[in-house]
């Protein structure tokens, strides 16, 4: 909660900041579009929280939502599916290299970063390659104007993505934090050994938390194609993944697994698109988007560090778990640093 | 409220330090090698006093230290984790090293210890005794006159044991002084010249080379004296409960073992590290499927491939490294207590936590575990504690079998009276007490029959009237009744 607690002063401080800067940060126009962004990401970046909280980590996020949108695109457009059909297929696409992630981890034993890595590399060739390199877009949207409606419309002045996010975080908080399935979960991200000798299937475990990934990915894939409404499949995405693990981190997600909360991820995300907003409206030069970005997130943790070291508890579990600075952290916020 | 403690060692004499867990042993030998600094108090070396405030200063002033955890790098061989830090160089500037030197004199050091391996073997081939010796030949090459040594045979079979207090008298012959702490009394009357005994971060007295029993000691480290230490096999006629046909581990596939446990007994384990007993104990319960044989609890047939299938039918594993397997150490004492149990606090999938705390709040009073409440994390505990934790997730179910793995590594005396008096109840009320012990006492101690087993092989099944440490050993090292006959 102290964890959480951190980012979300933070998250207020930058908010009242930007606001007394530029107003236009609470119009009601930059609110809403803010809003549909922390939809959007919120939805995936709870996902990928899963995976971290098992130890894990799933880079091919970006990737997949290349391939989705191209696949939409073409499903839709192309072959002129009906459009509950062309959904049920990309959801399983997402959720199926889920699991293939899922069972590659757990029973080939490859590491879930090397794993995630080759699917973050393979997707982006095959959607490349569907799509034959050309953009691909959804036309005029006739006959599935509801799943544009999915990503762009609002209901009551609320954008949909955010609706969709406050219902996936509402499952998801009951699942991973009141539910027997949860609790295996960071079990198995705090000691697999143990929680195997206590009788959890850790495999499965883990698994399944691919699993998830590829279930909110899939969902958030879907919205992001018709936000865009164009699918260039080079760079559909890019970064989307260490948006979302630079969310699951700043609220609280330790890359060694076993600590993370949905309410954390949610507040990780706020940040991270505040950051972005910020650079618009206080009119930072957009090329240092990144590293805004970066720094900032580098900020967040460094300070978190250093608070928890004036905790007595919390050194004690600091030194328990390996007390080193866990440098992927850093990584996550640099890699974004330089990108582009 | 800090408390005076004082200690003094002579030049080539073995120091045994004793004492409970938290009785202060650690805290002053680490005060000794620069680790902490002392509030009050000097270190006086040849009289003069001297100022540690460091390793380094602890280092130069020749004070060795040999941690119970092991200090090493696995990935360099054996002349390079001696030698750390302080390669011999060459070449002036470059500052390459000099290997030839390095490992002509690192080959010194192993003859000094015996320590029979070429120096540029990886250390990760070595056992964890022979890493140890490295240890103590890297303390040895920094000229060490005062050698700290932490418990150094908490991880080692009784025949490297042994070879290590060999090697602990012949540097004392070479007029090394040193402090021995171990919670192994047998040890500690075979080597010690003098004893010394902490209580509660104080002196709580000292027995000369001729003073040196069991039981003083133990007097001395508990304050009062434990009539009957081990809690004593019980006898009377038992049937067969729980029978293990012909199982092959896969550590061991050649060898099958065949045993029954019978109910109201407890079933000692006897052998040397690495004898195939832990493994035994994993393929039972499931952690690493035996690769053929056949489990069965009073006539049926056990099907057990997985830790959830043993857990289900009633067998419980209590694992050698708490730690790592028994634990999460982060995590509150009632998340680690339910965890097996969890769908018993649900509904519906989801936990109700008041259950559970209430469930892990009775389990854990019923097994006296001393913790402020079931809400902070069992990494806080004292060892013994952390076993009892480990324990209550068992006894929070209906047991049948329960395997204790080493129950009673690392753990300061009373506790591991409580321990003993826990698994004889708990045979009483019918449940099949397996224990795996490397601690001869121990096994003869507690044990109603001792099993004894040999790289993967059982050896034999002794009788409690046929037990002794003799027969025990004989079948340790794999000498079967008929071949020592």
């Amino acid at each position: 909660m102290r964890k959480e607690l951190g980012t979300f002063i933070l998250l207020v401080v930058l908010c009242a900041v930007v606001a007394a800067i530029n107003p236009r940060f609470v119009g009601g126009a930059n609110l809403q579009n803010m809003a549909r962004l922390i939809g959007m990401y919120g939805i995936f970046s709870i996902g990928l929280g899963v995976v971290i909280i098992t130890g894990g980590i799933d880079l091919s996020v970006g990737s997949v939502f290349a391939l989705l949108g191209v696949l939409l695109s073409i499903t839709l457009t192309t072959w002129h599916w009906p459009p509950a059909l062309a959904v049920a297929a990309v959801m399983c696409v997402s959720v199926g290299l889920g699991l293939v992630h899922g069972l590659l981890v757990t029973r080939v034993r490859i590491q879930p970063f090397i794993v995630t890595l080759c699917g973050l590399l393979f997707y982006r060739g095959l959607a490349r390659f569907i799509a034959n390199d050309e953009t691909k877009g959804f036309g005029t949207g006739q006959g599935f104007e509801w799943l544009t409606a999915l990503a762009t419309g609002s209901l009551f002045g609320v954008p949909a993505p955010f609706i969709l996010l406050v219902v996936v975080a509402a499952v998801m908080w009951v699942v991973l934090h009141r539910s027997i399935y949860g609790r295996y979960l960071f079990a198995v991200g705090r000691n697999e050994e143990a929680a195997r000798y206590s009788g959890v299937n850790a495999r499965a475990v883990v698994a399944s938390a691919y699993v998830v990934s590829g279930l909110t990915a899939g969902v958030a894939g879907i919205l992001l194609a018709f936000y865009t409404n164009s699918v260039s499949p080079s760079s559909h995405g890019n970064f989307f993944e260490l948006y979302g693990i630079a969310a699951a981190v700043l609220g609280g997600c330790s890359l060694r697994g076993g600590e993370g909360s949905v309410v954390g991820i949610l507040i990780g995300t706020a940040l991270l698109q505040v950051l972005q907003n910020l650079v618009n409206l206080l009119g930072i030069p957009s090329s240092l988007n990144f590293a805004v970005m970066g720094a900032v997130i580098l900020i967040g943790v460094v300070a978190d560090q250093l608070l928890k070291r004036r905790q007595p508890l919390a050194v004690a579990r600091e030194s328990a778990g390996g007390g080193t600075p866990p440098p992927p952290r850093m990584a996550a916020g640099s890699a974004g640093g330089a990108g582009d | 409220m800090p408390t005076p403690v004082g200690l003094a060692v002579h030049p080539g004499e073995v120091v045994a330090l004793i004492g409970e867990n938290g009785a202060g042993k650690s805290t002053l030998m680490k005060i000794i090698g620069g680790v902490y600094q002392p509030d009050e108090g000097a270190v006086f070396i040849e009289g003069r006093e001297v100022v540690i405030n460091s390793v380094a200063d602890a280092i130069r002033l020749r004070i060795g230290f040999i941690h119970q955890e092991l200090n090493v790098l696995d990935n360099l061989d054996v002349a390079s984790n001696i030698f750390l830090g302080r390669e011999p160089r060459r070449f002036g500037l470059l500052r390459l090293i000099d290997g030839g030197r390095m490992y002509r004199d690192a080959r010194v050091y192993l003859e000094r210890l015996g320590l029979d391996v070429p120096p540029d073997t990886p250390l990760s081939r070595l056992s964890i005794a022979q890493q140890q010796m490295v240890e103590i030949a890297k303390s040895l090459s920094q000229e060490a006159r005062i050698l700290i040594m932490d418990e150094p045979t908490s991880s080692l079979t009784l025949t490297e044991t042994e070879r290590l207090i060999e090697v602990v008298r012949e540097l004392r012959a070479q007029g090394v002084s040193i402090i021995y702490i171990s919670h192994r009394l047998g040890e500690v009357e075979a080597l010690a010249d003098r004893v010394v005994a902490l209580r509660d971060g104080r002196n709580a007295g000292e027995l000369s080379r001729a003073e040196v029993s069991h039981e003083r000691m133990v007097r001395m480290m508990v304050g009062r004296d434990i009539a009957n230490f081990y809690v004593r096999p019980e006898g009377g006629a038992r049937e067969s409960a729980f029978e293990v046909r012909a199982l092959r581990t896969r550590r061991y596939p050649q060898h099958a073992v065949s045993f029954a446990a019978r109910r109201g007994e407890i079933l000692g384990f006897a052998g040397l590290v690495g004898a195939g007993r832990s493994e035994l104990a994993q393929a039972i319960f499931g952690v690493e499927p035996p690769v053929a044989g056949e489990l069965a609890l009073d006539g049926r047939a056990l099907k057990i491939r997985s830790p959830q299938d043993a857990i289900r039918q009633g067998v419980y594993l209590a694992p050698e490294d708490r730690r790592r397997a028994g634990l999460i150490l982060e995590e509150a004492i009632r998340k680690n207590v339910s965890l097996p149990s969890l769908a018993r606090y649900a509904s519906a999938g989801l936990v109700n936590a008041d259950a559970e705390g209430r469930a892990a709040k009775e389990v854990c009073g019923r097994l006296n575990v001393k913790a402020p409440s079931v809400e902070v994390a069992a990494g806080t505990l004292s060892g013994g504690n952390q076993q009892k934790v480990v324990l209550a997730k068992w006894l929070a179910r209906e047991p049948k079998v329960l395997i204790f793995d080493e129950p009673t590594r690392g753990i300061d005396v009373g506790a591991k009276h409580e321990i003993y008096e826990l698994m004889r109840g708990l045979a009483r009320a019918g449940v099949v007490i397996i224990m795996i012990s490397s601690d001869m006492e121990e096994v003869l101690g507690v044990s109603d029959r001792v099993a004894v087993m040999h790289e993967g092989r059982l050896t034999g099944v002794l009788e409690r009237e046929q037990c002794s440490e003799e027969a025990v050993m004989r079948l340790a090292v794999g000498r079967t009744e008929t071949a020592a006959a």
